[in-house]
C-alpha cells in the first residue's frame, strides 16, 4: 500500500526527516510514536502532500506509484486521508455540505458522476450513527465552535465518508476524554478492512489500547530508530523515550 | 469641452426645461450648481480622494440628459431583480421611469417617483421638511447631483407601518448613448415605529460607458427600522459614485449592507448622523473584485448624542490588479457619552499586484465611550488551504470556500433570505466555482 524509502524532508532549509523507511501493507495498522519534535507530524504532512515541506531525497510509493508529483488533492483522490491535529474552522459551510463537496470533487476527478442525493443522505446517516453524531451537528458550520472532541470525531466522520485506502491519524487522541476516545477508536476499528491501512500517530499508548496496531515504530530526530509489535508501545509507556534516545545516540 | 464646463452650460438649459414649481427647489439647485462650480470634481489632492482618481472617468463625452426612451423586456432583465419574493419595484431605464417594469403604491405608503414628489403639492410638506436636509451641501459631487436632480425613488412610510414587501430600486442603462451620465436622486422618509427594507441596484445592459452619481437621503424617525441593501455587480464599463446620507432620530435602527462585486470604479460615500439617543447604526460590506476594478468605501458615523451604537464590518477580497480603499471615520462629540462604536475592516489580497489602502479615523471628544477599530490585510491561510485540499477539494474550490468563510459573518445580519441566497450565488459566480450546493 504505502512504501516510504529513505525519505528526507525539510522546511525552510531545516532538515526534519532524515531517512525514513516504512512499509505499510493493506489490512495493517501501524503506530508511529516519538517525542515532541521528532518529525511525526511532518511525516504525515509530507505523505499527504503539504507543499511547504520539501522532499530533498527519497521516495513515497502508493500502491506502487511514486506520488512525488501529485498535489494534495490528487493524493486524496488516490485514497490518502489525513486526520488533522488542528482541523480548520470554515464558518458558513456546514459539515454536510463540506463532506458532499469533498466526495463529489473526488468522484469528479475520477470521471464519475456525482453521488445521487439519496445515496449521499443514506451514507451520511449511517456514518453519523457510527460516530454517535447527531443530526444538528451536521448542519453546523464546519469545526466552528466545536469542542476538541467534536473536531476529532468530525475528522473520523469525514474519514468514514471518504473511505480512504490509507488513513493517517495525526494525534487524534489529543484533547479527547475517555468517552470520545472510545467513540473515535470504535469508528476507526469499524472502518478497518483487508483493503485499507491505518497509520496512527500518537504520543501515548492509551489510544493503542483501543486501536491495536500490528506494528509500532519509534521516530526520533527524523528517523525511525526502533520498530516492533504492540508490546513496544507498552515498554515506551513504562520507560519513557529517554532509553530510545540513548540507544539512538549509541 | 471639459466635463465640468459642459455640465455648467447644460445646467442653464436644464433649468429652463425642468421648470420647477417651487422657488425653494429652484434656490436649492442654484446654490448647488454654484458649489459644484467652485469645487469642481474632486482630485487626488483632496485627502478623501487620495486613492481614488476620477480622471479616466471624466474624459468621456457623456450624454447628460438623453431624451430617447428605450423599452426593455422583463424577461431580459428578470435576473437582476430579487424575483422569488413579492416586492415593490421602482425601475428606471436610462434615468427615465419605466412604469412597465415598476410596481409602485400609494396604498397607505408612498412608493413612487421623485419627479412627482418634487412637483405635486401633496408631497410639499415632506419635501420641504426633508429634501436636501441630510445631503451635504458642501460636497461637490452631491451638489452636482442636487443641481440636476429630477428623478429617482421617493418613499414615504407614515408612522406605525411595517412594510412587509421589500422595495427594489433598480436603474438600468441600455447603452443607447456611447457614454451616459446618470444622476438619480432618492428620498426615503420613514416615520415613527415604521419598518422598511430596500434593495438598490444599478445595472448596465451593454458594455457602453456609464457613470452614475447617485444621492440617497434616508430619514429614520423615532424607533423606525430601515434596512438597506446595495447590490453592486455592474459590468466592466460602468462606474458608480454612491452618496448615501442617513439621518436618524431617537431609538431608530438603520443598516446598510453593500455588496460590491463588479463595475469599473465604485465609490461609496456613506454617512450616518445620529440625532437622538439609543440609536443603532450598522454598515457592513463584502467586496470581491479582480481585473483592474476599484472599490472605495468612505464611511462616516457622526455620534452626536449619548447612548448610541455603531457597528461597521467591511470585508474585502482583492484579486489580480484590483484596488480597494477603506476610509472609515467615526466622530464622537463631547455630548455623546456612553457611545459604543465598533469598526472592523479585514482584507485578503489574493494576488501580488492587488492593493488595499485602509484608514480608520477616530475623532473622539467624549471621555466615557467604548470605541474599537481594527484593520487587517492578509492572505488566505496556507494550512487551511492544505486542510481542504487534503480532503480532495481542488485548489480553486478550496480557495473559494476559504474566501466565503472569511466574508460569511457579514451575511449574518442580512434579514431577507432571498438576498442572502442571491449574494451567495454571486459570490460563487465571482469566484468562478460551482460547489454543487448553495453556500
Amino acid at each position: 500500500m504505502l512504501h516510504v524509502k529513505n525519505l528526507h524532508a525539510s522546511v525552510e532549509d531545516k532538515a526534519i526527516l532524515k531517512g525514513i523507511n516504512l512499509e505499510v501493507k493493506a489490512g495493517e495498522v501501524h503506530a508511529i510514536m516519538g517525542p515532541n519534535g521528532s518529525g511525526k507530524s511532518t511525516l504525515s504532512s509530507v505523505i499527504a502532500g503539504k507543499e511547504e515541506y520539501e522532499v530533498t531525497d527519497g521516495e513515497i510509493f502508493l500502491n506502487g506509484e511514486n506520488i512525488e508529483e501529485l498535489s494534495a488533492e490528487e493524493r486524496a483522490h488516490e485514497g490518502v486521508f489525513l486526520s488533522f491535529q488542528y482541523p480548520v474552522e470554515i464558518p458558513g459551510v456546514s459539515v454536510t455540505n463540506f463532506v458532499k463537496t469533498a466526495i463529489n470533487e473526488t468522484r469528479k476527478a475520477k470521471g464519475e458522476d456525482e453521488m445521487p442525493a439519496s445515496a449521499m443522505l443514506k451514507k451520511i446517516r449511517e456514518k453519523a450513527e457510527l460516530l454517535e453524531i447527531d443530526r444538528k451537528f451536521l448542519s453546523r458550520s464546519l469545526n466552528e465552535g466545536f469542542s476538541g472532541g467534536e473536531k476529532k470525531r468530525n475528522e473520523i466522520f469525514q474519514m468514514a465518508m471518504l473511505e480512504p485506502k490509507l488513513a493517517i491519524l495525526d494525534e487524534t487522541d489529543s484533547g479527547l476524554d475517555i468517552d470520545a476516545l472510545r467513540i473515535v477508536a470504535n469508528g476507526v476499528n469499524k472502518l478497518r478492512s483487508e483493503d485499507n491501512a491505518v497509520i496512527v500517530i500518537t504520543h501515548y499508548q492509551r489510544l493503542l489500547e483501543y486501536i491495536v496496531p500490528d506494528f509500532v515504530h519509534v521516530l526520533h530526530n527524523g528517523k525511525i530508530v526502533k520498530s516492533g509489535t504492540k508490546e513496544l508501545a507498552l515498554e515506551l509507556e513504562e520507560k519513557g523515550y529517554d532509553w530510545i534516545k540513548q540507544e539512538a545516540t549509541v | 469641452m471639459e466635463l465640468k464646463d459642459k455640465l455648467l452650460s447644460s445646467f442653464m438649459v436644464f433649468e429652463d426645461r425642468v421648470h420647477d414649481q417651487s422657488k425653494d427647489l429652484n434656490d436649492i439647485r442654484n446654490a448647488a450648481i454654484k458649489t459644484f462650480e467652485q469645487k469642481g470634481f474632486p482630485t487626488k489632492k483632496d485627502e478623501d480622494w487620495k486613492y481614488t482618481s476620477l480622471n479616466a472617468l471624466l474624459k468621456h463625452d457623456y450624454s447628460i440628459s438623453p431624451q430617447q426612451e428605450t423599452a426593455v423586456e422583463f424577461k431580459d432583465v428578470k435576473k437582476f431583480f430579487i424575483h422569488d419574493i413579492d416586492t415593490y419595484k421602482i425601475v428606471f431605464i436610462d434615468g427615465k421611469y419605466s412604469s412597465f417594469l415598476s410596481e409602485t403604491t400609494h396604498d397607505g405608503i408612498d412608493v413612487c417617483l421623485m419627479s412627482s414628489a418634487l412637483n405635486k403639492p401633496k408631497y410639499k410638506i415632506i419635501i420641504d421638511s426633508y429634501y436636501n436636509k441630510a445631503a451635504k451641501s458642501d460636497h461637490s459631487l452631491t451638489s452636482l447631483n442636487t443641481a440636476f436632480a429630477s428623478e429617482g425613488a421617493y418613499i414615504h412610510i407614515p408612522k406605525n407601518k411595517v412594510v412587509e414587501k421589500p422595495i427594489q430600486i433598480v436603474h438600468f442603462s441600455t447603452g443607447n448613448e456611447a457614454s451616459l451620465l446618470l444622476q438619480p436622486r432618492n428620498l426615503i422618509v420613514v416615520d415613527e415605529n415604521s419598518h422598511v427594507q430596500i434593495i438598490e441596484r444599478h445595472q448596465s445592459l451593454t458594455s457602453n460607458v456609464v457613470l452614475t452619481n447617485s444621492v440617497t437621503e434616508i430619514f429614520a424617525n423615532k424607533r423606525a427600522i430601515v434596512d438597506y441593501y446595495k447590490i453592486q455587480n455592474d459590468n466592466q464599463q460602468a462606474s458608480l459614485i454612491d452618496n448615501t446620507y442617513i439621518s436618524q432620530k431617537q431609538s431608530s435602527h438603520a443598516s446598510v449592507h453593500t455588496f460590491s462585486f463588479g463595475g469599473k470604479l465604485i465609490r461609496n460615500n456613506l454617512q450616518f448622523f445620529q440625532k437622538g439617543e439609543h440609536i443603532d447604526s450598522t454598515m457592513k460590506g463584502i467586496t470581491i473584485i479582480g481585473n483592474k476594478q476599484h472599490v472605495d468605501h468612505n464611511t462616516l458615523v457622526h455620534h452626536i448624542e449619548p447612548n448610541c451604537e455603531s457597528h461597521q464590518d467591511y470585508k474585502g477580497i482583492f484579486a489580480d490588479r484590483s484596488t480597494g480603499v477603506f476610509n472609515g471615520k467615526v466622530v464622537v462629540e463631547k455630548e455623546a457619552q456612553k457611545t459604543n462604536a465598533f469598526q472592523a475592516n479585514n482584507n485578503i489580497l489574493v494576488d501580488d499586484k492587488a492593493t488595499i489602502n485602509t484608514k480608520p479615523q477616530l475623532e473622539i471628544f467624549a471621555d466615557d465611550v467604548k470605541c474599537s477599530h481594527g484593520c487587517t490585510i492578509g492572505q488566505l491561510d496556507k494550512d487551511a488551504l492544505f486542510y481542504l485540499r487534503s480532503r480532495g477539494i481542488p485548489t480553486k474550490e478550496a480557495k473559494a470556500l476559504l474566501t466565503y468563510a472569511f466574508a460569511n459573518n457579514v451575511l449574518e445580519s442580512v434579514k431577507i433570505n432571498s438576498i442572502k441566497t442571491r449574494i451567495n450565488k454571486l459570490i460563487a459566480q465571482k469566484l468562478g466555482v460551482n460547489l454543487g450546493f448553495d453556500l
